[in-house]
């Protein structure tokens, strides 16, 4: 296990770990590790959010725990569950000897609970990175039981009492922006923007998946979805598109971005009806024929 | 003053702009500051960013009062130790005194150092460009309009045509309005350190001009922003709209072409089919100032002028800077927004020559391509700043289009307080329309609640 010793350290181990973290994304990385304070990341589709929980933990050398948050998501399958079948099974099979009431005491014990990513978290030996992505997916009760918990870092089962963070989690919650998150949670929470990359990170990045593509081609590459970027579309290509369109122009054997090329996988990197008519007709003809 | 002091201060600042920071955040802050060496102007920033502002429209403000707040923190206490910067640098950079600034030159530089993201060599080139600037004629006497004149004598727009070399790479890539904004704060930056050592005092600390603050980060929240406030035009004209149509006379059902499109619907007459009426002279007529291309104040007058063009079937557009541009049939060709709003800055382009609003020209211009048409019933507005760089209002042709019209408008961009100071020439012309202030949503729907009460003619 690592702990940061600077900003730069935090730098050069994701860099290393295959992640190009930008000024401010290293700068309030180091500080959740330092402060204890959950991170909330937020920004456009495809930036980098999840890729940045992964990595960090592939750094710092801790296990990695994701919480996948989704509509009506709840606390059995986020915090914890008894499991049903299994105490079913014990009571079928010794309340006759035992009676029920002596039963009862032993089903509620930790064999029977199924943890879930939250108290996985939490209970776990070893110190984690606790990834609970796409929270703007839930709703705002689980918002609640969210904020308890990453204030208290404890978790209480009516049956078992209570259990404690034996180790302390960096936490990063991610939002695509689709509801306004509460004040109380980032209040809570240091807060980081990511936005699509400079060019010059963007190239190292390309550089980074696709590593055969010749270096003309990928500049080229970024700086024609830099363009793209500034046309108001619907949906502008993210870094994921970037990575992709590289992988797809090594496949070609692409020596340069012309006319043709572009209109051949363009596709790539935009996906609605609309966004490929714009992007033909702005971008598209400023190529070389 | 010492690091908590200025903390506490700017974190005063951020709340009066309507930040919410409380005791927490300060606290938050003032361990991140202890974690990171902030000697370094940008970890000290982000440190008090990922703290203290919390969305991306709270990062927005943060950073207007960031800039703000220990600009003037910097400018203060040199004040007070008496240094003040050399002007001589730029004088010597600017070539001999008294000869025409090369803009072109100073234009190249400028966007070199753009492309390759020179923040030391923008900063000197903003002074420079003001340093030229300045000997062409006097400031408007407002920093935001000085910024903007700068800007469009300079060229600098977020068009199509305005395209960026990039370092060592034979592509080039559009200018973007963050590049130009970057750039205009640069501009405004330099301007108030000017004012700062001619006039030997810190300027009153003021809250943030809401046309800074809705300054939008990227061209997705721009379009969303703009929408928005179309949305809320839209339906208020439009139930207006409908009420009056409902009661016009010669709104006579066909009713055989009624019946037959019911068919589709087995029958029921769902959609009413209207015959069609006599062609009618437009009702509506608009002139849009464009010479503000990058600020938020013309984005929103644009979805404005595009709003109307939903509503009213009848009606005509202009855009103008010294010149007027028809721009009506771009709104009939275009239903999108961004389509239209790429055509308009086409049309901007003709309408623009020196950079310069000329409003007697542009009354004289927009007089001869309407008089025929201009009727008693008609209503005029005017979406302008009424600036007018010292030349002559020309308010009586202003008259002339006003009398010739029913109503005639002025909505104003700027805040009240600025009408009539520096070169704003807005008296000149209130005696001849209604003018108001609007550049919110809130202030539009009083400006359409007068548009859409009855005419006494
Ligand atoms: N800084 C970076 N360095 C290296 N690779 C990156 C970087 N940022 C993003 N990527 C790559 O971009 C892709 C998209 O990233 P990721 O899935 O994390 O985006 P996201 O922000 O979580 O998107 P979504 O909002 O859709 O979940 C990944 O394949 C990742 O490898
Ligand atoms: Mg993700």
């Amino acid at each position: 296990m690592i702990v940061p010793g600077s900003v730069d350290d935090v730098t050069s181990g994701l860099q290393a770990a295959g992640y190009l973290p930008g000024e401010s994304t290293a700068l309030v990385s180091y500080l959740a590790t330092r402060l204890g304070k959950p991170v909330l990341v937020e920004g456009p589709a495809g930036v980098g959010k999840t890729e940045l929980a992964k990595k960090l933990a592939e750094y710092l050398g801790r296990d990695l725990v994701r919480l996948q948050c989704y509509e009506g998501l709840d606390e059995a399958k986020a915090l914890y569950e008894w499991n049903y079948r299994k105490q079913l099974l014990r009571i079928q099979t010794e309340a006759e000897d035992a009676g029920w009431q002596a039963v009862q005491d032993d089903i509620f014990g930790e064999e029977f609970l199924l943890s879930r990513p939250l108290l996985q978290a939490i209970a776990s030996e070893e110190p984690v990175v606790l990834l609970i992505d796409e929270i703007d997916k839930t709703d705002q009760e689980f918002e609640a039981m969210l904020l308890e918990l990453l204030s208290d870092f404890q978790i209480s089962i009516p049956e078992l009492g209570r259990i404690e963070a034996k180790t302390m989690p960096v936490v990063l919650l991610t939002s695509n922006n689709s509801r306004e998150l509460t004040e109380a949670l980032k209040r809570r929470c240091l807060y980081l923007w990511l936005d699509y990359p400079t060019p010059e990170r963007e190239l190292e990045i390309v550089r980074l998946h696709a590593p055969e593509l010749p270096e003309t081609v990928a500049a080229r590459l970024v700086e024609v979805v830099s363009m793209v970027r500034e046309l108001d579309l619907k949906k502008p290509p993210s870094i994921a598109e970037s990575i992709d369109w590289a992988r797809a122009l090594l496949l070609l054997g692409a020596e340069d971005i012309d006319q043709q090329t572009f209109r051949e996988t363009m596709s790539i990197i935009v996906k609605h009806r609309t966004d490929l008519d714009t992007v033909a007709e702005r971008v598209g003809v400023r190529l070389a024929a | 003053m010492s690091l908590p002091q200025h903390l506490v201060g700017f974190g005063d600042e951020l709340r009066r702009e309507g930040v919410a920071i409380g005791t927490s955040e300060l606290n938050d802050a003032f361990a991140a500051l202890g974690e990171v060496g902030w000697t370094a102007p940008g970890p000290f920033r982000e440190a008090l960013a990922a703290t203290l502002a919390k969305s991306p429209d709270d990062r927005r403000v943060f950073d207007l009062v960031f800039d703000r707040y220990f600009f003037r923190a910097a400018e203060g206490a040199a004040l007070q130790a008496g240094i003040r910067e050399s002007e001589a640098a730029a004088e010597g950079m600017g070539g001999e005194q008294g000869d025409r600034i090369d803009y072109e030159a100073l234009r190249e530089q400028i966007l070199e150092a753009i492309a390759a993201g020179d923040e030391a060599a923008l900063r000197d080139l903003a002074r420079l460009a003001i340093a030229a600037f300045g000997r062409q004629g006097q400031g408007s006497g407002v920093l935001g309009v000085d910024v903007q004149r700068i800007r469009r004598a300079l060229g600098l727009k977020s068009e199509p045509g305005q395209m960026v070399k990039g370092e060592g790479s034979s592509v080039e890539y559009p200018l973007s309005r963050d590049q130009i904004r970057k750039f205009e704060q640069y501009l405004r930056r330099e301007l108030e350190r000017a004012q700062i050592e001619r006039t030997q005092t810190l300027p009153a600390a003021r809250p943030l001009n809401e046309l800074d603050r809705a300054l939008p980060s990227g061209p997705a929240q721009d379009l969303a922003a703009v929408h928005r406030v179309v949305m809320q035009l839209k339906r208020r004209l439009a139930s207006q709209g409908h009420q009056a149509r409902g009661h016009a006379r010669h709104a006579h059902v066909d009713v055989r072409r009624t019946m037959r499109a019911s068919l589709e619907t087995g029958g029921v007459p769902v959609v009413l089919k209207y015959k069609p009426k006599r062609p009618r002279r437009p009702e509506l007529y608009v002139l849009c100032d464009v010479s503000t291309s990058v600020t938020s104040a013309s984005v929103f007058f644009l979805s404005v002028l595009h709003a109307l063009h939903d509503s009213f079937r009848k009606m005509r557009s202009f855009v103008f800077v010294e010149r007027i541009s028809e721009v009506t049939d771009v709104f009939s060709r275009e239903r999108d927004f961004k389509a239209v709003n790429e055509a308009i800055s086409k049309d901007a382009g003709v309408a623009d020559v020196s950079g310069y609003t000329d409003y007697g020209r542009v009354w004289r211009e927009f007089l001869e391509s309407v008089e025929d048409d201009l009727h008693p019933r008609a209503t005029v507005i005017v979406l302008g700043d009424a600036r007018t760089n010292g030349r002559d209002p020309r308010a009586d042709i202003f008259a002339r289009v006003s009398e010739r019209a029913g109503r005639t408008f002025w909505l104003n961009p700027e805040p009240k307080l600025y009408w009539n100071y520096g070169d704003s020439v807005i008296s000149a012309y209130e005696p001849y329309c209604e003018a108001y202030e609007c550049w919110t949503t809130p202030q539009l729907e009083t400006f359409v609640k007068a548009l859409t009460r009855p005419m006494h003619a």
